[in-house]
C-alpha cells in the first residue's frame, strides 16, 4: 500500500502571534512547527504501515525551510519525503494551493492520501477536499478511527452530534482531526537518518497536467482587500475585591442589567 | 466566465434528519441584505430526500425561491452526491453569491463544490458586506464595484482580513454558525418552489454509510442559550462544575465551558466555547476560572455582557470582561447563587 501524508509547515501560535511593525505576521519570530492535524495524519498512516505494511510519502509545499517539517516526518518513520517550492508558487489561495498539490501528487503512485483537517495558520479545513476533487476520488473528512479493508478504507467520520462509518474504495482521500492519536517522537536512530536522507525538491517544471492559470497569486481566485490585526472590545472594569463585596458587587450589576 | 450571467444571493438550506438547521435560517437573513444591496433575489437550495416540505419555513425566513433536489440519494449526508447536487445547481442557475455554512457538513461539501466549479472559497467568515475591490482605487486598475467582502478571522483568531473574489463566480463563502441573525419569522410566506434534479449515478465516489452512531446527548445547544455560565481549568475539577450547573439554574442558563475541560474529559466536546468549539452570543456570559486563551475569545467575544471571575489578576479574558472579578470562585459562586435564588423568590 502506498500512503501519502501531506504536511505544512506553520507558525506555532500558541504562545500569542507576533506582528512587523506594518502589521504583517513576523513568521521569523515564530516557532515553525508541523501543523497538528498533519502530524496526527502522518501518525495515522505510520500506524498503517506498522499493521499493514505501507510505503509512507510525505509531501509539502512551501519555502525551501519547510523541509525541516520533512525531515521530522522522516525520522518519524516517514520512507520518502517531496518539497515543493518555487517562487512563482507562491502566495497561493486554497484553490491555487490544492491544484499545484494535487499536480505533485499525479507524479507519484497512492492508495490513500491523507491530510490534516485544517491548518492553524489559515484554518480553512479546504485544501485536503479540494485535492481530492482535482484528483477525482473519494474523499472522507474528519477522520477519528482509520481501518483498511482490503481494498477500502473504513473511517469513523466525525460530525457535531453523531459519528458515520464510512467505507470508501481506495484511492481516497482523508482528512484527520487532531484527536485521531497520539503522534509518536522521533526516534534517535530516525533522527540521525533523516540528517542524510535525501528530500526530492519539484519546482513549477516538475509539475505536469497544471495550468499557469491556476498557480501562485496571479492563480488565486480570492485576493486579500485588506488585512489587519484584530480589534477586540476593550476591557471593561476589573476590581479585586473579597468575596462577599465581589458578590454584592455582581448582584448590583445584575439587577441594574436587569437580569436578575 | 461571463461574470454577468451570475445573479442572486444563494444559501444551502442544510438540513440534517429532515430538519432545516439553524444555520440555514441565519443565512437566508445576511442573504437578505447582501441582496437588497444588489437588487437581488434570494434562493435557498435545499438538498435531500423528501425535504419539498421544508420549503415554506425557509420562505418564512426570507428565501424569494427554494430550489429542491429531491433523491433517495440524498438521504443521509455524503459529500459525493451532495457535491453533485449542488455543483449542478450552480451550474445551472449561476448564482452570483454562494453562501454555505461552515458546519462540519458546510466545511466538507464547501471545497469540494468550490473545486469544482472553479471558484474561490472563502472560510468562516464572521462578516459579509457588498463593497468595492480593491477597497480604494488604484491607479491603471479596474475597481469593481458591487463584489462581496467576506471577512474572516486567521492565525487563531489573532488577524482579520476581508477577502474578495473578483474575477469567478459564484463568489463563496462558508459562515460560521451563530455569528448572522435570522430575520423575524414571516408566517404564511410563499416562496417559488422548483424542483431540479440532476440526476444521480452512483461510483466509486459514492462512499457506503455502514453505520451512524448518534452521541446521546441531554445537553442542550448552546449557541441558542442566552446565558452562559462557562468553566475553565480554572473550576478545578468535573464535580466542581456543579457549583456552574446551580448558578446556570438560578439563571435560567446553561453551562458551557472550554477546550481545556473537554481535553481532561470533565465536559463533552458539544459543550466547548471557541475556535474549535462553538461561537456563541448570549447576552450575559460568565468566564469562570477561564484564563481566555485568544481561541476561547474568538469563540464568545460578541456576547453582549461578559462577566470574568478569575483569582489570575493578569488573566487575557480581563481584556475582554465588562466586568472582571480577581478572586476565588470557589467562595464567590455559591454565594452568588445563594443571593441570585433569593432574589428571585422575592420576585
Amino acid at each position: 500500500m502506498k500512503i501519502v501524508v501531506c504536511v505544512k509547515q506553520v507558525p506555532d501560535t500558541k504562545g500569542g502571534v507576533q506582528f512587523n511593525p506594518d502589521g504583517t505576521l513576523n513568521r521569523a519570530a515564530m516557532l515553525a512547527i508541523m501543523n497538528p492535524d498533519d502530524k496526527a495524519g502522518l501518525e495515522a498512516a505510520l500506524r498503517l504501515k506498522d499493521q499493514y505494511g505501507a510505503e509512507v510519502t510525505v509531501v509539502t509545499m512551501g519555502l525551501p525551510k519547510a523541509a525541516d517539517v520533512l525531515r521530522e516526518a522522516l525520522a518519524m518513520g516517514a520512507d520518502k519525503a517531496i518539497l515543493v517550492t518555487d517562487r512563482v508558487l507562491g502566495g497561493a489561495d486554497t484553490w491555487a494551493t490544492s491544484s499545484t498539490i494535487a499536480a505533485a501528487i499525479r507524479n507519484l503512485e497512492y492508495d490513500l492520501i491523507i491530510t490534516g483537517r485544517q491548518a492553524i495558520d489559515g484554518d480553512t479545513a479546504q485544501v485536503g477536499p479540494q485535492i481530492s476533487e482535482h484528483l477525482d476520488i473519494p474523499v472522507i473528512s474528519y477522520a477519528q478511527d482509520i481501518k483498511i479493508d482490503g481494498d477500502s478504507v473504513i473511517v469513523q467520520r466525525q460530525f457535531e452530534d453523531r459519528y458515520h462509518v464510512l467505507k470508501a474504495k481506495m484511492p481516497c482521500l482523508i482528512t484527520a482531526l487532531s484527536e485521531l492519536n497520539e503522534p509518536r517522537y522521533m526516534t534517535p536512530g530516525g533522527i540521525f537518518d533523516a540528517c542524510d536522507a535525501e528530500i526530492t525538491t519539484w519546482g513549477r517544471a516538475d509539475l505536469k497536467d497544471l495550468d499557469d492559470a491556476n498557480i501562485g497569486l496571479a492563480g488565486s481566485p480570492t485576493k486579500i482587500a485588506k488585512a489587519s490585526d484584530k480589534v477586540r472590545k476593550g476591557a471593561g472594569e476589573k476590581v479585586v475585591l473579597d468575596p462577599e463585596e465581589a458578590v454584592s458587587y455582581l448582584m448590583g450589576k445584575l439587577t441594574e442589567k436587569h437580569i436578575v | 466566465m461571463n461574470l454577468e450571467e451570475y445573479k442572486g444571493v444563494y444559501v444551502f438550506a442544510e438540513q440534517v434528519d429532515n430538519k432545516l438547521s439553524g444555520i440555514a435560517f441565519e443565512l437566508l437573513g445576511k442573504a437578505k441584505d447582501l441582496a437588497a444591496d444588489l437588487d437581488a433575489e434570494v434562493a435557498a437550495v435545499l438538498i435531500g430526500s423528501d425535504v419539498i416540505g421544508l420549503a415554506d419555513e425557509l420562505a418564512a425566513y426570507g428565501a424569494d425561491k427554494v430550489i429542491v433536489v429531491d433523491d433517495p440519494q440524498l438521504k443521509e449526508y455524503r459529500t459525493e452526491p451532495y457535491a453533485h447536487a449542488l455543483a449542478s445547481v450552480i451550474n445551472e442557475y449561476k448564482p452570483e453569491i454562494m453562501l454555505v455554512g461552515a458546519t462540519a457538513i458546510g466545511r466538507d461539501l464547501g471545497p469540494r463544490v468550490s473545486a469544482r466549479v472553479a471558484t474561490g472559497l472563502t472560510a468562516d467568515c464572521t462578516q459579509l458586506e457588498i463593497g468595492d475591490f480593491p477597497l480604494n482605487p488604484v491607479p491603471g486598475k479596474e475597481q469593481k464595484h458591487n463584489q462581496l467582502l467576506m471577512t474572516r478571522p486567521a492565525f487563531g483568531g489573532n488577524t482579520i482580513a476581508t477577502i474578495a473574489c473578483p474575477d469567478n463566480r459564484p463568489q463563496m463563502a462558508t459562515v460560521r454558525p451563530g455569528v448572522m441573525q435570522k430575520i423575524e419569522k414571516i408566517e404564511g410566506a410563499k416562496a417559488n418552489v422548483i424542483e431540479y434534479n440532476p440526476g444521480f449515478v452512483p461510483n466509486d465516489k459514492y462512499v457506503e454509510i455502514m453505520d451512524i452512531v448518534k452521541s446521546v446527548s441531554e445537553t442542550v445547544d448552546i449557541m441558542d442559550a442566552k446565558i452562559l455560565v462557562s468553566g475553565g481549568r480554572g473550576v478545578g475539577s468535573p464535580e466542581n462544575f456543579a457549583m456552574l450547573e446551580e448558578l446556570a439554574a438560578a439563571l435560567g442558563g446553561e453551562v458551557s465551558c472550554s477546550r481545556a475541560v473537554v481535553d481532561n474529559g470533565w465536559k463533552p466536546k458539544d459543550l466547548q466555547v471557541g475556535q474549535t468549539g462553538k461561537t456563541v452570543r448570549p447576552q450575559v456570559y460568565f468566564a469562570i476560572g477561564i484564563s481566555g486563551a485568544i481561541q476561547h475569545v474568538a469563540g464568545m467575544e460578541e456576547s453582549d455582557l461578559i462577566i470574568a471571575i478569575n483569582k489570575d489578576e493578569s488573566a487575557p479574558i480581563f481584556d475582554v470582561a465588562d466586568y472582571g472579578i480577581v478572586g476565588d470562585l470557589n467562595k464567590i459562586v455559591p454565594e452568588l447563587t445563594k443571593q441570585i435564588k433569593a432574589a428571585v423568590a422575592a420576585k
